[in-house]
């Protein structure tokens, strides 16, 4: 039996196992090389000096490299580390990777604006925002092993070079491996800055697209790979709550004195959106749970029911009171749609959508004895930069909160909120000294989610006399900002008039980042738009996507390719479609086609075969991009057939997967085939490029094969009988 | 409190717990077998999958008082006795988990499958999986793993 493994303490992450750690300033600091021995030294250094340590290294050869990513399935755990050692000619074979400090300062990659620096893996943002970092650090440590070579053998460092874990000198048959110069590191006085270079060309990559095996893999078959669920803290209690279904809504504890009787219980405590129960066992506190009787007020959400929202939002869609936002403005739209040969309108819609992740959300906390200090184990995607909002839940500065970074068993947007931490750090400063661990259950997880919110798009577009798109409005009804204005832009079409708008409503249900945000509904609309434009004018959907491609080479390349794949123009299969859909997703060019056939009794949509061709820049892991692009494509498949979180009078209906339907296997297509372009411009972000292609290739499929509309998300069996039978 | 003896990966567990205890937590919080996953808690998605006598069980859902003597538990740690079981390794040459929370349980699954029908078709394998849950969509790779596993193992009969 394997014993319960130790608690991962990273307050030291400078191990006492020896080594050195390369404190490399990639922000052009001098670099500095400390023993790992030297713990006191270092801990002083650390705060007191904007050093990143990228890498330690073993007199053995094995070095660490840190992860300042989220791991969440998505390969940052090697792909960034595969970027360092390509650039310092490291030996891949003994790489192992450790999650950073979670010091955004430091380990951060460029914010949003100026010079701020952000710890956050959302948005598909993590490869192509550290691409430059890693490379650099990677190209100074590879720096300072020829320069530690040059001075022990006193010879030119410019007749020495690294190759594999070894420094060799080019006039004789001198030869070091990075290990052996481990005792004699020396930090050059004048270390190149390599800002702009110089780096390897792409045509000398070694591990930059090659297949690596993703270096967490293993321990993820053996069931020894640790999420936070699984830390075992010596003194730990167990935190459950009772968070109801009604957004907004606040409890009142009725039986308060009985729960506190119960065994175990060594804690009750209201939050003005939950009870909180902790306890010494888990199963104590899932018993007191069950236990609670609670009375709910009133809140915002009450009243609101999600299927009949679709009538009011069209009422204020068509009132011209409401101003809304505008968006997007190109050109001079109502004058190019009076001049239209003919005007195309149509209304979408889509419900909302629950993050679904199989680790139900779950922190612990520990607040030091006097309350001065925190420490937080937790699967996140970060932020806050980067505590978390820990500081300011408990009200101390963020050097007093140390965050170790664990695994998560999905991310998908859910764990870039930080409701889940901050709501423990709560409970852990009533009970100092006690790790709280804090777990979700599957019902909270789906009651208390924070959703894709529902909308109702209406598009127009205008045909000028040559059939093509002159013109282009996007109007949105919705709730929650920026996650309703997400890939409303078409820069990779060439449409001269363009004008997007939304009008917000807020019906208090929570609301987040869910894998490819508003890209899902928005192409939807907008991929869908132009199927049913190329079908009355009788043009093939790839044509007229070609022709809005004038101008975009590259988008015109996924497109031929992704074709090509599907045999596009050959003759369909009897009662196969096939549709084509085409986005930008974080920099990512994505034209997806999949074959379908559909039920025509049951309503239930088959999918057959799924290509699709991705310009994505540079990619560093070719074989876990396309996992990224299969695994987004079999969400959307998820998503766009059964997944729909209902609300009526306010309450959230589903509470499980019994009642939220995700794909299962047998529903899973006989066929997923991926190509990625290929490319040596920067590397763009492809975790959200599979899922957005999905509802709008099945819709134009199902357009193709039955001549009829699907309309709204997600495609229920009902809703496509509906539409069968219109 | 009642004392149940378990055979836990051949080895014996003396546990403390209700008699309504499920396994799964007796798994995981005593037993610190914590490669066994919670996930819904009702047997929807599978994350807690392990044998009984062979056979795959939701733990989520079976009571510690009804597990008899004799009978064996065995759970991803225990799933082989030294190097990897075929189906992990065909996990690790398929490079199938992503986020690898619901992967035990598939894998779990998956052995009990190729015990069961040594050369399962797609649809025998897409019908034994159904029950495990995926969020990431591993499930093509799932498939293309248990090809490879059923390949390489042993037959039997």
């Amino acid at each position: 039996m394997k014993t319960t493994p130790a608690p991962i303490n990273r307050r030291q992450f400078l191990k006492s196992t020896g080594g050195v750690a390369l404190f490399i300033g990639v922000s052009g600091i001098i670099p500095t090389i400390l023993s790992c021995e030297n713990l006191g030294k270092s801990n002083g250094l650390l705060p007191a000096h904007k050093l990143t340590a990228w890498v330690q290294l073993m007199e053995d050869g094995k070095m660490i490299v840190y992860n300042p990513a989220a791991e969440m399935g998505q390969g940052s755990m090697t792909s960034l580390a595969a970027i360092f050692a390509e650039e310092m000619d490291a030996d891949w074979s003994k790489v192992q990777v450790e999650f950073s400090p979670q010091e955004s300062a430091t380990y951060g990659s460029a914010g949003w604006s100026g010079n701020t620096k952000i710890m956050l893996s959302a948005g598909s943002r993590v490869t192509k925002g550290y691409f430059p970092i890693m490379k650099r650090a990677g190209a100074q440590a590879r720096y300072i092993m020829l320069h530690t070579a040059s001075k022990k053998w006193q010879v030119p460092i410019d007749q020495l070079t690294a190759d594999n874990g070894y420094v060799s000198s080019v006039n004789d048959n001198k030869r070091i491996s990075f290990g052996d110069l481990v005792p004699d590191l020396a930090i050059p006085e004048d270390l190149p800055d390599f800002a702009e270079g110089p780096f390897k060309a792409p045509s000398e990559y070694q591990l930059i697209g090659q297949v690596l095996d993703r270096k967490e893999i293993p321990e993820k078959v053996d069931g020894s790979a640790i999420f936070t669920m699984d830390i075992k803290l010596p003194g730990e209690v167990h935190a459950i709550l009772e968070r109801g279904n009604l957004h907004g809504a606040q409890p009142v504890l009725e039986n308060e004195n009985e729960i506190k009787a119960m065994d175990g219980v060594l804690l009750v405590k209201t939050l003005n959106y939950a009870i909180a129960v902790v306890a010494s066992t888990l199963e104590q506190a899932l018993k007191a749970k069950k236990g609670l009787k609670i009375r709910w007020s009133n809140s915002p959400a009450a009243g609101f029911n999600s299927q009949k929202a679709y009538a009011t939002y069209e009422k204020i869609l068509l009132d011209p009171g409401n101003k809304g936002r505008e968006i997007t403005k190109i050109g001079e739209t109502s004058s190019a749609l009076r001049q239209a040969r003919k005007v195309y309108t149509a209304d979408f819609k889509n419900d909302y959508v629950y993050h679904a992740q199989m680790e139900p959300l779950n922190s612990i906390v520990k607040v030091a004895e006097d309350g001065n200090s925190a420490e937080v184990w937790v699967g996140s995607q970060q932020g806050f930069d980067s505590k978390l909002g820990v500081p300011a839940a408990l009200g101390l500065e963020p050097e007093k909160v140390t965050i170790y970074l664990q695994y998560l068993g999905g991310g998908f947007g859910r764990r870039s909120m930080t409701d889940f931490v901050t709501e423990c750090a709560l409970l852990a400063k009533e009970l100092p000294g006690k790790p709280i661990k804090l777990m979700w259950t599957r019902e909270d997880d789906v009651r208390y989610g924070a959703y894709r919110p529902l909308t109702l798009q209406r598009l127009k577009a205008g045909v000028d006399r040559n059939g093509s798109i002159s013109s282009l409005e996007h109007y949105i009804v919705g709730d929650g900002g920026n996650l309703v204005a997400s890939g409303i832009k078409n820069d990779h079409y060439y449409i001269p008039n363009q004008y997007a708008l939304w009008k917000e409503v807020t019906e208090g249900i929570r609301l987040k980042h869910w894998r490819a945000v508003g890209h899902g509904p928005n192409k939807f609309a907008i991929e869908c738009l132009i199927d049913d434009i190329a079908r009355d004018q009788q043009k093939d959907p790839v044509v007229m996507r070609r022709d809005l491609m004038q101008k975009s080479p590259r988008a015109i390349e996924t497109l031929n390719k992704a074709a090509a794949m599907a045999d596009w123009s050959s003759e369909r299969k009897p009662e196969r479609g096939k549709g084509v859909a085409f986005l930008e997703r974080s920099g990512t060019l994505s034209t997806g086609i999949c074959e379908i056939s559909v039920n025509r009794k049951t309503g239930k949509i088959t999918i057959h075969n799924f290509w699709s061709a991705h310009d994505a820049g540079l990619i560093i892991q070719p074989d876990n991009v396309k996992a990224q692009i299969e695994g987004g494509i079999l969400m959307g498949i998820s998503s766009v057939l059964t997944e729909q979180i209902t609300i009526l009078d306010g309450k959230i209906q589903q509470s499980n997967y019994n009642d939220y339907q995700i794909l299962r296997m047998e529903d899973a297509p006989e066929n997923v085939e991926t190509a990625l372009i290929d490319s040596v411009e920067s590397p763009q972000g492809v975790g959200e490029s599979g899922t957005p292609l999905v509802a709008c290739a099945i819709a134009n499929a199902f357009l193709d094969l039955t001549g009829k509309k699907l309309r709204h998300l997600p495609f229920t069996q009902e809703r496509v009988l509906e539409a069968l039978n219109t | 409190m009642k004392t149940f003896i378990l055979d836990i990966n051949n080895t014996e567990f003396t546990i403390e717990a209700q008699e309504n205890s499920m396994l799964l937590w007796i798994l995981r919080e005593q037993a610190g077998l914590t490669g066994t996953k919670y996930s819904c808690g009702i047997g929807q998605c599978g994350s807690c999958t392990v044998h009984l006598d062979g056979k795959p069980i939701r733990s989520c859902l079976l009571p510690v008082s009804s597990i008899n003597k004799g009978q064996k538990i065995t759970t991803i740690e225990g799933l082989s006795e030294q190097k990897l079981h075929p189906v992990q390794q065909a996990w690790i040459d398929a490079q199938v988990p992503q986020c690898g929370f619901c992967q035990s349980g598939q894998i779990m699954q998956a052995a009990s499958l190729l015990d069961e029908n040594p050369r399962p078709t797609r649809a025998e394998i897409r019908t034994y999986m159904n029950g495990n849950l995926c969020r990431c969509g591993t499930y093509m790779r799932i498939m293309e793993a248990i090809e490879i596993a059923a390949e390489k193992m042993p037959q039997s009969s």
